[in-house]
């Protein structure tokens, strides 16, 4: 085995497999980073008003789901949602993608709603006190003077976890759900090339969250041009 | 202006933090009457900025009253039996703070007519046509579309004082206001400062500049650990202090 043998597999299996890889696999790959993103951004504010509350209570559920989360693997995590929600929920019996998807929610949610929490927190206390001094009540304070000081601190953070859930959502492939890891593992064992499919999926994802990445950059500046500061 | 028309009462009160540990009010009663230009004096820690921050409950005191134009703030419901809004009453109530606390995002017309539009419901038209003319009163008519970074720290001072006049306040609470600054830019601040008390502002300022509590202020009230040690008129509290912390303080400032 040399770098040439390796170099002309890549390209044979790559011209052969093209469609499973590219279409198939960075299908389900980005579809669930997608769904995760979105609907793991709504429910991360949802628990990050629950953190902020003014009733203990919800602060308390807030923080321990947080600390639970944070705290335990996330293949553990798949582990569980994918094995015991079904057994739960008769509903999500055998629809395995839609387990796995929850999990990672689920997981994302807690990440996004420490990111919410911190960049609003980041906020000057001054800037609240200037605010209710001149009458604003507490929602207009938020709405009008917080808020839009904290997207700026939560927006980059918020790309950041982004990417990491593209990669996050290669642990799905443990049970072969169908995104680039499986279709991965799936070449391997078709042609029994082991260092090739891997070389490949690697660049893959690299291509991805780079031009994510530098996407996000270009977002970032574009927030940056808006503020004067 | 009747001196005996008291625009706040504060009566008995108390500040306390860690259970009665730390003492920050220890039962404080003064009157303020309308057009008072009061100027609280003291060391550091000595609960002058507690007391200025409770009047407009940013520090919610643990006992006492307040009772702001007839209403005492301090309780959880008006005397017409409804939940108490203190946004209402804060509204009466403009605040200068150390470090000015201008919103960066907004610029400075922005700054001024937000609080007027969104809280008094004041027309667009009506409350920029105002702020141009109060920034025009400070020297700052022309920066009215900068962002607050582009100011000095005596402009951004200027620009806090005429944002909290524009919700038209019947008093001004200043909180160290030339605590920040360059001492070149402190001047500016103070000139605008007494411009409003001779136009007959009730003011209550938190200052370490002797020489405007001296030649501004109708009352000095000297504080230290939680209480109001001396008060009287400046000729009073500057050239015949009675007490011996009150004379200590003074040899160190003056």
């Amino acid at each position: 085995m040399n770098f040439a043998t390796i170099g002309h597999n890549i390209v044979k299996l790559t011209i052969k497999y093209w469609d499973k890889f590219l279409l198939t696999g960075m299908g389900y790959t980005l579809s669930l980073a997608a769904i995760t993103v979105a609907v793991g951004a709504i429910l991360g504010s949802l628990i990050a008003l629950l953190r902020m509350s003014k009733f203990p209570p919800f602060r308390w559920i807030a923080g321990i789901y947080t600390e639970i989360i944070r705290g335990t693997p996330m293949l553990l995590q798949l582990y569980l949602f994918y094995f015991a929600l079904p057994q739960l929920i008769p509903f999500l019996n055998r629809k395995q993608y839609l387990c796995v998807a929850i999990a990672l929610v689920c997981n994302s949610a807690a990440y996004v709603s420490e990111i919410i929490r911190s960049g609003i927190q980041a906020v000057d206390i001054g800037q609240t006190e200037a605010a209710r001094s001149l009458g604003l009540s507490q929602r207009l304070t938020m709405t009008q003077i917080i808020l839009p000081q904290a997207v700026k601190n939560i927006l980059p953070a918020l790309g950041n976890e982004f990417i990491m859930i593209v990669k996050d959502t290669s642990l799905a492939s443990t049970f072969f759900i169908g995104d680039l890891m499986t279709q991965c593992l799936l070449i391997k064992g078709t042609t029994y090339l082991t260092m090739e499919p891997l070389i490949m999926v690697a660049v893959v994802y690299f291509v991805l969250t780079f031009v994510l990445s530098k996407l996000l950059a270009v977002f970032e500046r574009r927030l940056r041009r808006g503020d004067i500061r | 202006m009747a001196t005996s028309d008291k625009l706040i009462q504060v009566q008995d009160l108390k500040k306390y933090y860690n259970g009665d540990q730390i003492k920050a009010l220890d039962g404080v009663s003064v009157d303020i009457n309308r057009g008072d230009v009061m100027v609280i004096i003291g060391p550091s820690g000595s609960g002058k900025s507690t007391f200025l921050r409770s009047l407009n409950l940013l520090e919610v005191p643990t006992s006492g009253s307040i009772i702001f134009e007839g209403t005492d703030i301090t309780k959880k419901k008006g005397p017409d039996g409804k939940k108490l809004n203190i946004d209402l009453h804060r509204q009466k109530m403009g605040m200068v703070f150390q470090h000015f606390n201008l919103f960066p995002h907004k610029t400075i017309l922005q700054n001024m007519t937000l609080a007027p539009i969104k809280v008094k419901g004041v027309p667009q038209a009506e409350a920029e046509a105002k702020a141009r003319d109060l920034l025009d009163r400070v020297g700052l008519a022309d920066r009215a579309d900068a962002y607050p970074i582009q100011l000095s720290g005596g402009q951004k001072q200027r620009v806090a004082i005429v944002r909290a006049l524009a919700m038209e306040p019947d008093v001004m609470l200043f909180d160290e206001p030339t605590s920040a600054l360059d001492p070149e830019m402190v001047g500016e601040v103070l000139d605008v400062m007494k411009k409003l008390a001779r136009q007959g502002m009730t003011m209550v300022v938190v200052t370490h500049e002797m020489g405007f509590a001296r030649e501004v202020g109708n009352r000095v009230l000297f504080m230290d650990d939680g209480k109001i040690l001396e008060q009287g008129s400046p000729d009073e509290i500057f050239n015949h202090p009675q007490n011996p912390r009150l004379k200590d303080f003074l040899s160190k400032v003056l």
